[in-house]
């Protein structure tokens, strides 16, 4: 089997992944942070160690300042939603998933003004747009690191600077770049990154988070309340990190296998991996590139772009495409939309959408010649 | 006792007093100090006021210091 739906989830995860979620079930499993016994402070512990790794990971200073949700979608919801008030302006760009253009049109529809900053057919993003849109009110920019349509990377540092000199929040959608390619939160001003655990950072479905720049908290209302194991005695969210965000019993033993997955990625390092990466696009854009029939979509440039490559085959539906692979190749890759209608729109590939394949640190140059053989013969028998 | 206002700021003050050589343990909280059902850090006396620098120095702000009498017979 060669899996090359990394940008979905990534699989296999490293074995340290397995082995310390069956450790943490089977050793600590007590609540975290709730009891003060030993078994309770260990579990405690182990999550603590995960934001130390993740905080190390993006530069953050401190590691309180790493907070978890349940994925990068839960995340971004937190931002938009705890952030902006009817009559608050809020620009995104036309290359963004469902995660965040769902919630924004939801918003829009209670009164916050939206701008949708277009980007090109190739997917490609000028920051001096998004310096363009911005008006009095305007209280955010949220926009996406890396497409998971065509994996082109977006421009953060520029638009963070762009933020941060108009005195505008600026959220980056990090689903596809944490792990995969390197990011300094502090310097490249960015106030509030959402991740995902299941992706790059090899961690199990059901953990991601945001890192909370200086002061965020101050002005970003909790999604959910509750209880937090601080505080008891009151009735009222604490206001502290990462206690204001983090209400209810976490998941903990997926944190920590995320941990194991983020100290894996730091092992190897985030520039080893997106070489390998690198390479890998290199070869696929290449093979792909040649076969007669075969568009690929967004730059098409390994250097430009994550691990994440968009094409169809003219004739045969994106979905077809999939099922052969599959059936027949044993190929796993996602066909369709992707949970991102506006950036399908914004490359012109609205509503059929693409093949897409998109590789990770686990796969090999030989499987990468294998699916490029798989879709040539595939698009000769027609 | 060094009182934080949650179980990740203990935590986090185990590590920087931990990096520093500071012998500590983390212990349930005292009743008769707060509600909180989480842990706080037990350190030397003599060791406050170096604590207290190194926990500036991390940015790491807590909710108190309080001295405890030596457990009885």
């Amino acid at each position: 089997m060669i899996y090359l739906d990394n940008a979905a989830t990534s699989w296999p995860k490293p074995e340290p992944v397995y082995r310390a979620m069956d450790g943490f079930m089977r050793h600590v499993g007590a609540n975290p942070g709730r009891s003060g016994h030993r078994l309770s402070i260990q579990a405690a512990r182990v999550i603590f160690e995960t934001r130390e790794s993740l905080a190390r990971l993006f530069g953050v200073d401190d590691p309180l300042r790493i907070v978890f949700a349940s994925n990068a979608t839960e995340a971004l919801n937190l931002v938009v939603r705890g952030l902006l008030r009817p009559g608050d302006h809020v620009i995104t760009s036309s290359m963004e998933h469902n995660s965040v253009m769902r919630p924004l049109r939801g918003l829009e529809e209670q009164g916050v003004e939206l701008t949708v900053v277009r980007c090109s057919v190739d997917g490609c993003v000028d920051p001096r747009d998004f310096e363009e849109a911005i008006r009095r009110n305007t209280r955010l920019i949220v926009m996406t690191h890396a497409s998971n349509v065509v994996g082109t990377l977006f421009p953060v540092s520029e638009v963070g600077a762009i933020a941060r000199r108009h005195g505008v929040l600026f959220c980056v959608d990090a689903a596809q770049t944490a792990g995969a390619y390197p990011l300094c939160v502090p310097s490249a001003c960015v106030d509030l990154l959402a991740f995902t655990g299941h992706k790059s950072l090899f961690g199990p479905q059901g953990t991601g988070g945001l890192a909370v720049g200086p002061g965020v908290e101050k002005v970003v209302e909790p999604l959910i309340r509750g209880g937090t194991g601080s505080r008891s005695d009151s009735e009222h969210q604490p206001d502290w990190l990462p206690d204001r965000y983090e209400s209810g019993t976490p998941n903990a033993v997926g944190l920590a296998g995320l941990g194991a997955g983020v100290q894996f990625v730091l092992s190897r390092g985030v520039e080893a991996i997106r070489a390998h990466e690198e390479e890998l696009m290199v070869r696929l854009i290449e093979g792909l590139r040649a076969i007669p029939g075969v568009t690929l979509y967004g730059r098409s440039n390994a250097r430009d772009q994550v691990a994440v490559l968009s094409f169809n085959i003219a004739g045969i539906a994106p979905s077809e495409v999939a099922l052969r692979l599959d059936e027949q190749y044993d190929i796993q890759c996602r066909p369709g939309l992707q949970c991102a209608p506006i950036a399908h729109r914004t490359v012109g590939t609205f509503p059929v959408g693409t093949v897409r394949v998109s590789p990770g640190y686990f796969t090999t140059g030989e499987e990468v010649d294998v699916v490029v053989r798989a879709v040539w013969q595939i698009a000769r028998s027609g | 006792m060094v009182l934080f206002h949650s179980i990740s700021g203990a935590l986090r003050a185990e590590r920087l007093l931990m990096a520093e050589g500071l012998p500590l343990k983390c212990v349930p909280v005292p009743r008769h100090l707060s509600s909180d059902c989480g842990i706080c850090v037990r350190i030397d006396r003599a060791d406050e006021v170096k604590a207290e620098a190194i926990l500036r120095r991390g940015n790491l702000e807590h909710q108190g210091v309080h001295p405890m009498e030596p457990e009885g017979p």
